[in-house]
């Protein structure tokens, strides 16, 4: 078992600069995700690792091994593909057993290494079937299998959920949660889905035009995003962001935006951002579900709270909660609601405002302050 | 794409050292065999046009393959006016307008006829449509000998023998299956729900057909009028059968000029000549080439 | 058939005026002529040809019934048996020549050559060309004193041999040979085409297990494209069975008889001959054999289609 280093690694397609020095690292057994929109670099730095694409510049070790010149069959990687990539003609078990043939492994131990993996993930009955006959998710399966086989130091994934449909993704995604812990190898996904993201790995790197924006756990880059691009890719429905000024407030700094009404709101900052000095704009990012209808109950339990009041534009009942759309000075500010008592169309409803998860951030450098 | 894949390969390959000469060699080798084979494919169109412009004695000294020593635009002017070519000496150019004559509205016909055939094969269907498609489909597959007789006869009825005219009926008649099934195959991927809507905005048949398929319609006629005009131009059987003498095709000239090839004859003047009946469709080849190439894998793989 | 504004199935009621009526029928109206004309080409002239096979037709056609004697006189006909026997030798030849020169050049192209177009361009040319012109030039090159047995003898090798259309056991070669220089193009145009379209993927998954550029073609990429030999294959048996203009253009049918083909027969008997029962005969083998290829061949691709339409 061993871990991944990249360092400082760049790209370039001619004279597109694709990669501008990567660095991150997965410990033994880790699950990191490389997050990202499409044309970020996720796909080309997972090549990289595989060997399907040369380095420009910088290293990558599998383990303690600099790999930067090592055919892909000799990484000791497997990778499973968006199209998952069986061998058409192939059956299951031929699917499966290509490379070990095609690496001289003795016959014994392919026997053994089918057995073995086709019991793992139950697919014994689809073993002498072809492709072509195979559901979506089995497909997934027997493309995990004929990774397995290989019984690698390092995984790959490449997508390989964004070509199922909606339910059928939720259920692959959580098999391949319970594989990563049954199974314990170092992996690397790749997916363009915050959500497969946030759920699967243990630590995230968020890349965005060819680097990593950060780089960490879950939950930190979902609470304390290191920019603005990553607190608005990460989470849906995207954070809310909304310029003000940070102004004094008593001995405390706060910042200060305009109203529907045209008048001037102040929101306290909570503890440790209190010592941002005023005088200076900045751009407030809150996340939706921070926004709660404010009563006396909520201040004992949220320490944080300032509140707002703002007229309610549209509300969208989803069922298990209720979106409501409200008008802040010249932008429209997204809440999640629970059903019961939500906000209702037309109301000027008192917001409380849960400043301990606000976010502040600079509007030149986008970075958080 | 496999060239990526193995090109990938073999480009970070070539940062381990022995492996870049293992490489380049590769290289080297499949550049060869490809000029090989040019050679091998372009020796009879060199030597046809290098020898149009040879003397004949010349040629008969030093070979049909070798660099030319003589150098002369004689054999062309023969060739087209004044050669001897079964029982007139006029050359090849009646030939020349008689395919002419014969390919051209041919190909236009049975082009026009294939567009709205397939038009409304594809977005007028009614019962029974799929299978007259079906039968009108086996015209493509029929061998021409089939048809000899029964042509033999009807032209003779219509007093259409050794006529221009007879050809390019017989023609568009062949040829109109095959160009029902192209046009219809590239048309059945119209959306349908543009006709539907131009339907609920009023418009009939004929108004469909001018304003919304003959518009997206020019990347499958051009195919179609190449491929046509092609296969027209180029075919035998019915044009020796059907005509002779002054009212034959240029092909079937050429075979009277060749005679098969064994018998001492004017190589420089027959080079010309077989050049003037190859090369409108190498014309049509060179300049609506990838035209050409959508075609075959368009239409070949049926 | 039920009348109904075609494309919508709505139906026009028998109270609609003769104008909705005739726009409702105005799509069948103008298929008509092409319907009719192809209809009676493809079945009445194919039945007309039978008809005549089974008659005491000579040089005339006659309506004297002498039912499948022409057949018979047909396959006891020793220059019958020589033209299909050249037609079987020459599709194998033909067809396996063409697809493998065919393959060679589109897996080279495939390599992410240079010029890729300029060599497409050369290698397709042919297509283009009448087999008329074809069979003509290379006649001249075959030719034992001036052609490319001349040639390669004046370099040196007195002993090379290319006449082969002045032999009669050889002049079969001759036709294949220059059928496949005709035809390669075209099936590496098709091959090429079909490499292009396998799946990435799959390639760079064969990379990761191992497989070396051999057996990555020969296990993972080749059987992928399997369906496109066949079309190919297909194809090309239908010009071979076709044949007519090339054998013509480059030997005549000689020396002798060595290269007669069906499609040569059924013209002599007919025009030359005056044997026009047999020439019809000669004309439904020819078709016969087509269907032998063409049946199975569309079976199996609705088989194909069905099944793929099956799993989803």
């Amino acid at each position: 078992m061993s871990s991944l280093t990249i360092r400082n690694i760049f790209k370039n397609f001619g004279t597109v600069e694709v990669l501008k020095g990567i660095d991150i690292e997965a410990k033994t057994g880790e699950f990191v995700a490389l997050v990202g929109p499409s044309g970020c670099g996720k796909s080309t730095l997972l090549a990289m690792i595989a060997g399907l694409e040369s380095v420009s510049r910088g290293e990558i070790y599998i383990g303690d091994r600099l790999v930067n010149s090592v055919a892909p069959k000799d990484r000791d990687i497997a990778m499973v593909f968006q199209s998952y990539a069986l061998y058409p003609t192939m059956t299951v078990r031929e699917n499966m057993l290509f490379g070990m043939q095609s690496r001289g492994v003795p016959k014994a131990e392919q026997v053994a290494a089918i057995e073995r993996v086709s019991s793992f993930l139950q697919i014994q009955a689809l073993l002498n079937r072809k492709p072509g006959q195979l559901s979506g998710g089995q497909r997934q399966r027997v493309a995990m299998g004929r990774a397995l086989v290989r019984d690698p130091q390092l995984f790959l994934f490449d997508e390989p959920l964004s070509n199922l449909d909606a339910k059928l993704r939720v259920e692959m995604r959580t098999e391949i949660k319970k594989l990563h812990s049954r199974v314990g190898k170092t992996t690397v996904y790749v997916t363009h889905d915050q959500v497969e993201a946030m759920t699967l790995a243990s630590r995230i790197a968020v890349m965005h035009q060819g680097s990593v924006q950060q780089f960490d756990e879950p939950q930190t880059v979902y609470d304390r995003p290191a920019n603005m691009f990553v607190a608005g890719f990460m989470g849906s429905p995207a954070m809310n962001f909304i310029p003000a000024d940070l102004v004094a407030d008593g001995n405390k700094t706060a910042v200060s935006f305009k109203a529907a009404d045209g008048s001037m709101v102040k929101l306290a900052l909570y503890n440790g951002a209190g010592d941002k000095a005023p005088g200076r704009r900045v751009i407030l990012g809150i996340r939706p579900e921070h926004l709660f209808r404010f009563n006396d109950d909520l201040k004992a339990q949220k320490p944080g709270i300032a509140t707002l009041t703002a007229p309610v534009e549209l509300v969208e009942p989803t069922g298990a909660e209720t979106m409501a759309v409200m008008r802040v000075g010249d932008l429209e500010v997204l809440g999640r609601f629970d059903p019961d008592g939500a906000p209702r169309t037309g109301e000027n409803i008192t917001l409380g405002v849960d400043m301990a998860h606000a976010c502040i951030f600079d509007p030149e450098t986008q970075r958080l302050i | 794409m496999a060239d990526m894949a193995v090109a990938n390969v073999a480009t970070f390959d070539a940062e381990a050292a022995g492996a870049r000469r293992r490489w380049v060699a590769g290289r080297v080798v499949i550049y060869a065999i490809l000029v090989l084979f040019s050679l091998v494919y372009l020796m009879p169109l060199v030597v046809v046009i290098l020898n149009s412009f040879r003397d004949l004695p010349e040629i008969n000294h030093n070979g049909l393959i070798a660099w030319p020593r003589s150098f002369s635009f004689d054999s062309w002017f023969q060739a087209w006016g004044s050669y001897c070519v079964g029982g007139t000496c006029q050359g090849v150019k009646g030939n020349f307008f008689n395919s002419l004559a014969m390919t051209i509205p041919a190909t236009i016909i049975s082009t026009a006829l294939g567009a709205i055939n397939g038009y409304i094969l594809s977005k007028w269907k009614f019962k029974g449509s799929d299978i007259l498609f079906g039968c009108m489909m086996l015209g493509v597959f029929i061998p021409g000998q089939l048809a000899l007789m029964p042509w033999a006869y009807l032209l003779g009825k219509i007093h259409l023998t050794n006529s221009v005219y007879g050809l390019i009926l017989i023609h568009c008649v062949q040829g109109v299956s095959f160009t029902t099934l192209f046009c219809r195959n590239f048309y059945v991927n119209i959306p349908d729900d543009l006709i539907k809507a131009a339907r609920i905005d009023g418009a009939g048949f004929w108004r469909i057909l001018w304003k919304i398929i003959l518009p997206i319609s020019p990347p499958i006629l051009i195919v179609t009028v190449i491929w046509q005009f092609t296969g027209i131009w180029n075919e035998f059987l019915f044009g020796v059968i059907f005509t002779s003498g002054t009212q034959q095709p240029i092909t079937a000239a050429l075979v009277a000029l060749g005679s098969g090839g064994l018998t001492v004859h004017a190589y420089n003047v027959a080079s010309a000549a077989v050049l003037i009946g190859a090369l409108p469709p190498l014309l049509v080849y060179f300049l609506g080439g990838k035209y050409f190439v959508r075609g075959l894998t368009q239409g070949a793989i049926k | 058939m039920t009348q109904s504004i075609a494309g919508t199935g709505v139906p026009v009621t028998s109270r609609a005026s003769w104008r909705e009526k005739l726009a409702a029928a105005t799509p069948f109206i103008v298929l008509v002529p092409s319907l009719v004309a192809t209809l009676i080409y493809v079945f009445l002239f194919t039945a007309w040809t039978i008809y005549i096979s089974l008659t005491k037709s000579a040089m005339f056609p006659v309506a004297t019934f002498q039912g499948p004697k022409a057949y018979f006189d047909l396959w006891a006909n020793a220059r019958w048996n020589i033209a299909y026997n050249n037609l079987f030798l020459f599709s194998i030849f033909y067809v396996l020549g063409a697809m493998g020169v065919g393959l060679l050049l589109a897996i080279l192209i495939d390599q992410r050559v240079r010029a890729e177009s300029m060599w497409r361009t050369i290698f397709l040319y042919p297509l283009a060309v009448s087999f008329v012109v074809t069979g003509t030039v290379w006649g001249w090159l075959y030719s034992p004193d001036s052609g490319i047995q001349m040639l390669v003898r004046s370099l040196g090798w007195s002993n090379f041999n290319f006449a082969l259309t002045t032999s009669k056991d050889t002049a079969i070669y001759a036709i294949i040979i220059t059928g496949i220089w005709q035809s390669s193009g075209f099936a590496m145009a098709l091959l090429l085409a079909g490499l292009r379209a396998v799946d990435p993927d799959i390639i760079k998954a064969a990379q990761i297990d191992g497989a070396g550029p051999f057996r990555t073609y020969t296990r993972v990429i080749l059987p992928t494209i399997a369906p496109i030999f066949i079309a190919v294959m297909v194809v090309l048996l239908q010009f071979a069975i076709k044949t007519f203009d090339l054998v013509v253009a480059l030997t005549a049918g000689g020396p002798g008889l060595s290269t007669t083909f069906p499609a040569l027969y059924v013209y002599d008997m007919m025009f030359q001959r005056g044997q026009i029962a047999q020439g019809a005969a000669a004309a439904m083998m020819i078709l016969a054999a087509l269907a032998v290829v063409l049946v199975p061949y569309s079976l199996w691709l609705v088989w194909r289609r069905r099944r793929e339409a099956s799993n989803g």
